[in-house]
C-alpha cells in the first residue's frame, strides 16, 4: 500500500531524499577519509620520521650523553639547524630560512622529492658545496637549479630542488623554506657563534627487529632530564594521528551541519506532502484504516525514500572522498591512499535511513488525527496543528540523536553536548529571526505600496508561508560563509594592525656583542628609525627557593607546572618598564644590597603560583644566578616588541653569553631589501624577520585553510540551496494554481513574475541577512573573547554573500515557477478544488 | 453591437498521436443584458466551450468577439488585459486565493488594475453579499457557501460586461444553492451584465432567458433559434 500510494508522488519524495543524497555524501567522504587517513599514518609512519628514532637539543647534553648519541643505532644522520638570511646573488633576493646542515644518509624512510633526483647522491657525497633548496624559496627568490645561494660567508651551488621533505607537510615550506647544505661546510658560513639559536639532530637507523621503544625507556629518564628531546615511530604515529583525528573530527561536524540542513529539508518537504495526502488520508480512514495503519504506510515512504537517498548518498560521498586527499594536499605529512570505508558507508547509510525517520515522524504524527469527514466535506478542518503530546517525544529523539551522534563522531561528552548546545542556539536566534520578520512585515505592512509588493510581502506571512524554513536553511549557510570570511579578516586584521602605524615591522635578531654598534650604523645610516633594542640571555631555571623540579614534584600543594623547569628562558636586562608593560605589584627590576630583583610576566607569576620575594634560581649557559621576585607586570603580547618573561636589572648579565634584538621600520620593500642585503654582506649572521613578509606568509596559509573550509562549507550550501529548491518547488503546485488563477483574473506576465521576484528577492536577502547578522555577532564574540582584538568586520565581503544568496535565490525561485507563465490559464477550470 | 459572438467555433486536442475534436463549429450571439445558459452531459464540451469564449484558451479556427474585440488575434497577456476589463468569473470550486482574505480576495481584479479604492469597494460588495463582518477571514475559514458568496462578489469587483459562471452551486447543499444563485441573478439584474452560465441543473438553466444544449461538441439545441423558427411560423 505504501508504495502503491507512493506512485503519483515520488518525484516530490525525490526532493526530498536529494537532501539525505548531499548530507550523506558529505558525511561518508568525510569519515572515509578519516579512516582512509588513519590506515596511511599507520602504513606510512616511518615515512612521517624518516627513521627509526631521532633526538634533538639545542642546549649541549653532558660529554657522556653526547658520547651515547654518536654511537646509537645502525647508522646515523646528523643535522644542524638555524634561521639565517640567505641571499640569491644572481637575483639579489634575500630571505629569512631554515638553514639544515645534513650529514649522513637522511632520509632512512620515505621520499625525498628532489629534482634532479641524482642531486641527492652529490648532496651527500658532500665533497662539493652544493645546496638543496625548497621549491617555494626558489621561487620567491627567482633562482633556479644551477644558481648559487649565499649562506653567511659562503656560496653553495643549487644542485636540487626539494618539492617534499619526509615528514614535513608542503605547508611548513611556506612559513619556514629550507637550504639544505653539508653539514662540514656549516662552520666556515661564520653562522655558527655563540649565543646563536641552534637546534641539533640525530636521525637514527636501527637494524630490523630492534625494539626502539625498550631501548627509549632506558635512556628516557637521562634525555628527560638534559633537556634532550627524541621521536620515535610510534609516538609520531599518535601525535600525527591525534591531530588528524582532531581535523577529521571538526570536518565530519561540518558534514553533520550539513545533514542537519537536508534534515531541516526532510522535515519541511514531508510536511508539505502530508498537506497534500490529507484527502487521501481522510479517503483511507473511510475505508476502514486505522490512524496508526495511516501513519505506518507514508512512515514506509519516507523510510524507503531515506534508505534509497542514505545509499546513493554513500556512493557519492565514496567517490567525493578520493578527491579529498587533493584538497588536503599541503596539509597532509603522508600520502593517503583511498580505499573504500565499509565502516564510513554502512554508517552513512544508517545515519541517512535514521534521520529521515526522525525527521518525517514530527509532521507524519498528524496523519493521525485526519478526519475521515474529509471526504464528506471539503471545507472541513482537521486540527494538524501539532499538539500531539507526542510531538514532545520526537523533540527529545532528535535531541538526544543529535548529541549521541556528535559524541560518537568526536567521542567528547562535553564536545557534543557544546555542539548541539550551539546548534540549537544558531537554530533558535533564526528561527526567532524568521518569527521576528513575519511578525514585523504583519505588524507594519505597508498599505500604501503597490499591489505586486503587497501581494509580495503578504506571501512572507500568508498561511503555508516558507518564511521560516527558507531563514532557517539558508541562514544558516549564510552564517556559515559569512563567519568564515569575518574570521579570515579578523585574523588577517591582527596582523596587519600589529604592522601598521609607527610599530615596528623588521625585527633583527641574533645580533653579537660586538656587532650591536655596526647594526645601528647600518639602520640609521639608511635614515631608518630604531624603534627597539634589547639584549636577550637564554637560560633555565634550576629552582625555586632552593626546591629543584623533582623536590616540588613531591610537594602536594600547589606547584610550578613541569615545564617551568624545561623550558628555555629568554630574558633581557634593563632598570624600567617599557611601554608595552604596565607595573602591577612591587618595584620595576632593580639591585639592592647585591641583590638582582627581576620583574615577572603576571599570568605566569600565577600559573608558577610565585610570591613576591621568591627566589628563582637560573643556570645561564653553566653559571648559576639566584634572583628574587622584585616586582610583577602586566605585558601586552600583542604588540609587535620583544616582550619577556622575566625581566633583569642591569649589572647582572652583561657579560653572559648574549644576543641583541633590534627593531625598525622600513616604509617599503625595496628599503627592506637593501637593508637585508647590507645585512647580509657585513653581519651575515644576523637574522631579519620582514613582518610584511609574514603577513604575506599568514595571508598563504589562511587562504589555504579557507579553501578547506569552503570545500566543506560547499556541501552546507548545496544542502541549503537544495532546501530552497525543495520548498520552492514543493510550494510551487500551490503559487502555480494562485498565479494561473491571478491570471485568469487579468494579471499580466509582468505582474506574476514582479510578485514572483520580490517575494523571493525578499526572502533569500532577510535570511542572508539573518545568517550575517549572526555571523557579525559570532565572530564579534571570537574577537572580543579569543582573539581580544579590535572588532572591525568588513563589509565587502557581508555584501558579497547577500547578493550572491539573494540572487541564488530568486533564480531558483523563478526558474521553479516558470511554468506559471507558460500554462494556459484554463487549467484552473479543470483544477481540482 | 453584440457584447459576445462565437463563429464556426472549433477546439482540437492532440493525444497520443491522435487529434479528438472537443467542439465542432459552433455559433453564437450574445446582446447585452442576455442571461445565457451551456448545458450538456460531462465531458459535452462545455467548460471548453467557455474557456474559449472568456480568452482562456485559443480555439483550432473560428472567432471569439468580445465586446468586438477579436480574442483570437490577441496575446496571453492582451487578453488577460481584457478578462480584466470586461470579465467576471465564478467558478464551481470558488477558487479563491488560499494566501489572501476574503476582502483582499475581492479586491484581487481592482488591484491588477491599479484602481484606487480597491478596498471601500470590496467591503460595499462584501456587505452586498451579507459577508460584511468576514473580510478579514481567509477562505478556509468559511464554509462553502460563503466561499461562494466572496467569490460572487469579487466577480462583480470590476464591473464586467460579461460574467461566466461554471457549475455555480456544484459544490453546494441545495439550501445554499439556492441562495446563491438568487444572489447571483440579483446582482446580475442590478448591474445589467450579460451572463454565461454552464450547469448541469436545467431548473438553475431554467431562469435564463436563452438555453443551448451541446452534445458531444456540438449544439444540438438553442431554445433562441427554436423561438426564431416560432415567431416565423
Amino acid at each position: 500500500m505504501a508504495w502503491r500510494d507512493s506512485r503519483r508522488s515520488r518525484q516530490r519524495l525525490l526532493l526530498f531524499m536529494s537532501a539525505i543524497v548531499l548530507g550523506i555524501a558529505a558525511l561518508v567522504a568525510i569519515n572515509s577519509f578519516g579512516d582512509n587517513l588513519a590506515q596511511s599514518i599507520d602504513d606510512q609512519a616511518r615515512e612521517l620520521l624518516g627513521a627509526d628514532l631521532t633526538v634533538s637539543w639545542s642546549r649541549a647534553p653532558s660529554p657522556k650523553t653526547q658520547q651515547l648519541l654518536k654511537t646509537t643505532g645502525r647508522d646515523r644522520a646528523y643535522e644542524v639547524s638555524f634561521a639565517s638570511l640567505v641571499s640569491i646573488p644572481k637575483t639579489g633576493g634575500v630571505r629569512l630560512a631554515q638553514v639544515k646542515g645534513l650529514q649522513g644518509n637522511f632520509p632512512y624512510y620515505g621520499t625525498w622529492e628532489v629534482q634532479p633526483t641524482s642531486a641527492i647522491q652529490t648532496f651527500r657525497q658532500a665533497a662539493d658545496r652544493v645546496a638543496l633548496v625548497d621549491d617555494g624559496l626558489l621561487v620567491q627568490l627567482g633562482a633556479q637549479v644551477g644558481d648559487s645561494v649565499k649562506v653567511g660567508n659562503l656560496s653553495f651551488l643549487i644542485a636540487g630542488r626539494v618539492t617534499k621533505t619526509p615528514g614535513q607537510a608542503a605547508i611548513a615550506a611556506t612559513v619556514a623554506p629550507t637550504v639544505f647544505v653539508p653539514n662540514q661546510f656549516l662552520a666556515n658560513t661564520g653562522l655558527l657563534q655563540r649565543g646563536s639559536r641552534v637546534a641539533y639532530k640525530y636521525y637514527y637507523q636501527f637494524a630490523p627487529g630492534t625494539d626502539i621503544e625498550k631501548f627509549v625507556k632506558t635512556v628516557s629518564a637521562r634525555l628527560d632530564k638534559e633537556g634532550v628531546n627524541y621521536d620515535t615511530v610510534d609516538g609520531r604515529k599518535k601525535q600525527t594521528g591525534r591531530s588528524f583525528a582532531d581535523l577529521t573530527k571538526y570536518l565530519s561536524l561540518v558534514a553533520f551541519v550539513a545533514l542537519l540542513l537536508g534534515c531541516v529539508g526532510v522535515a519541511s518537504a514531508v510536511q508539505l506532502y502530508v498537506k497534500e495526502k490529507v484527502t487521501s488520508v481522510a479517503i483511507l480512514r473511510t475505508l476502514g484504516a486505522s490512524g496508526r495503519q495511516a501513519f505506518l504506510i507514508y512512515l514506509l515512504q519516507t523510510a524507503l525514500m531515506g534508505l534509497i537517498g542514505a545509499t546513493i548518498g554513500a556512493l557519492v560521498g565514496s567517490v567525493v572522498q578520493l578527491v579529498l586527499p587533493r584538497v588536503f594536499g599541503n596539509f597532509l605529512p603522508i600520502t593517503v591512499e583511498t580505499a573504500l570505508s565499509g565502516p564510513a558507508i554502512l554508517g552513512g547509510i544508517g545515519t541517512g535511513l535514521l534521520i529521515s525517520i526522525l525527521f518525517s515522524l514530527l509532521p507524519l504524527l498528524a496523519i493521525r488525527n485526519v478526519s475521515p469527514l474529509r471526504t464528506l466535506r471539503t471545507s472541513y478542518e482537521d486540527d494538524l496543528s501539532g499538539r500531539d503530546p507526542l510531538r514532545w517525544l520526537v523533540y527529545l529523539l532528535v535531541l538526544g540523536f543529535i548529541v549521541g551522534f556528535a559524541y560518537l563522531q568526536t567521542k567528547n561528552l562535553m564536545l557534543a553536548i557544546g555542539f548541539t548546545a550551539g546548534l540549537t542556539v544558531a537554530f533558535g536566534i533564526l528561527t526567532a529571526l524568521g518569527l521576528g520578520l513575519i511578525w514585523l512585515v504583519r505588524r507594519f505592512f505597508p498599505t500604501s505600496w503597490s499591489y505586486v509588493w503587497r501581494q509580495s510581502l503578504a506571501n512572507l506571512y500568508r498561511p503555508n508561508n516558507q518564511t521560516l524554513i527558507l531563514v532557517t536553511s539558508i541562514g544558516l549557510g549564510a552564517f556559515l560563509i559569512a563567519t568564515l570570511y569575518l574570521t579570515q579578516g579578523l585574523l588577517l586584521g591582527r596582523v596587519e594592525l600589529s604592522g601598521s602605524g609607527k610599530q615596528p615591522n623588521m625585527v633583527l635578531f641574533d645580533i653579537q656583542n660586538e656587532q650591536i654598534a655596526g647594526v645601528r650604523a647600518l639602520v640609521t645610516g639608511q635614515k631608518l628609525p630604531i624603534l627597539q633594542e634589547a639584549p636577550i640571555v637564554t637560560m633555565r631555571l634550576s629552582d625555586i627557593n632552593g626546591k629543584t623540579n623533582e623536590s616540588i614534584r613531591k610537594d602536594t600543594s600547589a606547584r610550578p607546572p613541569k615545564w617551568a623547569f624545561t623550558r628555555e628562558y629568554r630574558v633581557t636586562y634593563r632598570d624600567s618598564l617599557i611601554s608595552s608593560e604596565k607595573l602591577i605589584a612591587g618595584k620595576a627590576p632593580y639591585q639592592e644590597n647585591g641583590n638582582a630583583y627581576v620583574s615577572i610576566d603576571k599570568d605566569f607569576f600565577d600559573r608558577m603560583h610565585l610570591k613576591l620575594g621568591d627566589t628563582l634560581n637560573f643556570n645561564v649557559q653553566g653559571a648559576p644566578i639566584q634572583t628574587i621576585v622584585g616586582g610583577t607586570r602586566e605585558v601586552e603580547w600583542n604588540r609587535v616588541q620583544t616582550n619577556f618573561l622575566v625581566v633583569f636589572p642591569s649589572g647582572v648579565l652583561e657579560q653572559a653569553p648574549q644576543f641583541h634584538v633590534l627593531m625598525t621600520r622600513v616604509p617599503d620593500n625595496k628599503t627592506s631589501a637593501v637593508l637585508q642585503r647590507g645585512l647580509v654582506s657585513r653581519f651575515p649572521n644576523v637574522s631579519a624577520i620582514d613582518l610584511g613578509l609574514i603577513l604575506k606568509t599568514v595571508d598563504e596559509i589562511l587562504a589555504q585553510i579557507s579553501f578547506v573550509i569552503q570545500f566543506m562549507a560547499l556541501f552546507s550550501i548545496l544542502t541549503g540551496l537544495l532546501v530552497l529548491a525543495s520548498s520552492v518547488v514543493i510550494s510551487k503546485y500551490q503559487r502555480l494554481r494562485e498565479s494561473v488563477l491571478l491570471r485568469t483574473l487579468g494579471a499580466s506576465r509582468e505582474q506574476i513574475l514582479s510578485i514572483t521576484v520580490v517575494e523571493y528577492g525578499l526572502l533569500g536577502l532577510l535570511s542572508a541577512l539573518s545568517g550575517i547578522l549572526l555571523s557579525i555577532v559570532g565572530t564579534w564574540a571570537l574577537a572580543r573573547f579569543v582573539f581580544e582584538v579590535p572588532y572591525r568586520p568588513d563589509g565587502i565581503p557581508l555584501l558579497i554573500v547577500t547578493i550572491v544568496v539573494t540572487v541564488l535565490t530568486v533564480l531558483i525561485g523563478v526558474f521553479n515557477s516558470r511554468d506559471v507563465l507558460t500554462r494556459p490559464p484554463l487549467d484552473v477550470l479543470r483544477a481540482e478544488a | 453591437m453584440s457584447i459576445l459572438r462565437v463563429e464556426n467555433l472549433t477546439k482540437t486536442y492532440s493525444s497520443g498521436g491522435r487529434d479528438l475534436t472537443v467542439l465542432h463549429s459552433v455559433n453564437f450571439t450574445l446582446e447585452p443584458g442576455d442571461t445565457f445558459s451551456i448545458v450538456g452531459p460531462s465531458g459535452s464540451g462545455k467548460t471548453t466551450l467557455l474557456g474559449l469564449c472568456a480568452g482562456l484558451d485559443r480555439a483550432s479556427s473560428g472567432s471569439v468577439y468580445l465586446n468586438d474585440i477579436r480574442l483570437d488575434t490577441l496575446n496571453e497577456d492582451q487578453r488577460a488585459a481584457i478578462r480584466n476589463q470586461y470579465v467576471g468569473f465564478i467558478f464551481q470550486n470558488f477558487q479563491l486565493l488560499p494566501t489572501l482574505t476574503a476582502l483582499e480576495n475581492v479586491m484581487v481584479p481592482l488591484e491588477l488594475r491599479g484602481e484606487k479604492g480597491a478596498a471601500k469597494t470590496a467591503q460595499a460588495l462584501l456587505d452586498r453579499v451579507g459577508l460584511g463582518q468576514r473580510g478579514h477571514h481567509y477562505p478556509t475559514q468559511l464554509s462553502g457557501g460563503e466561499q461562494q458568496r466572496v467569490s460572487l462578489a469579487r466577480a462583480f469587483a470590476n464591473r464586467p460586461k460579461l460574467l461566466f459562471a461554471d457549475e455555480p452551486t456544484g459544490n453546494l447543499d441545495a439550501d445554499t444553492s439556492a441562495t446563491v444563485v438568487d444572489l447571483l441573478f440579483e446582482l446580475n439584474r442590478e448591474a445589467g451584465t450579460t451572463l454565461v452560465l454552464v450547469t448541469h441543473d436545467m431548473e438553475l438553466a431554467a431562469r435564463t432567458q436563452r438555453i443551448i444544449r451541446i452534445k458531444g461538441g456540438t449544439v444540438i439545441l438553442d431554445t433562441k433559434e427554436r423561438e426564431s423558427e416560432r415567431v416565423q411560423e
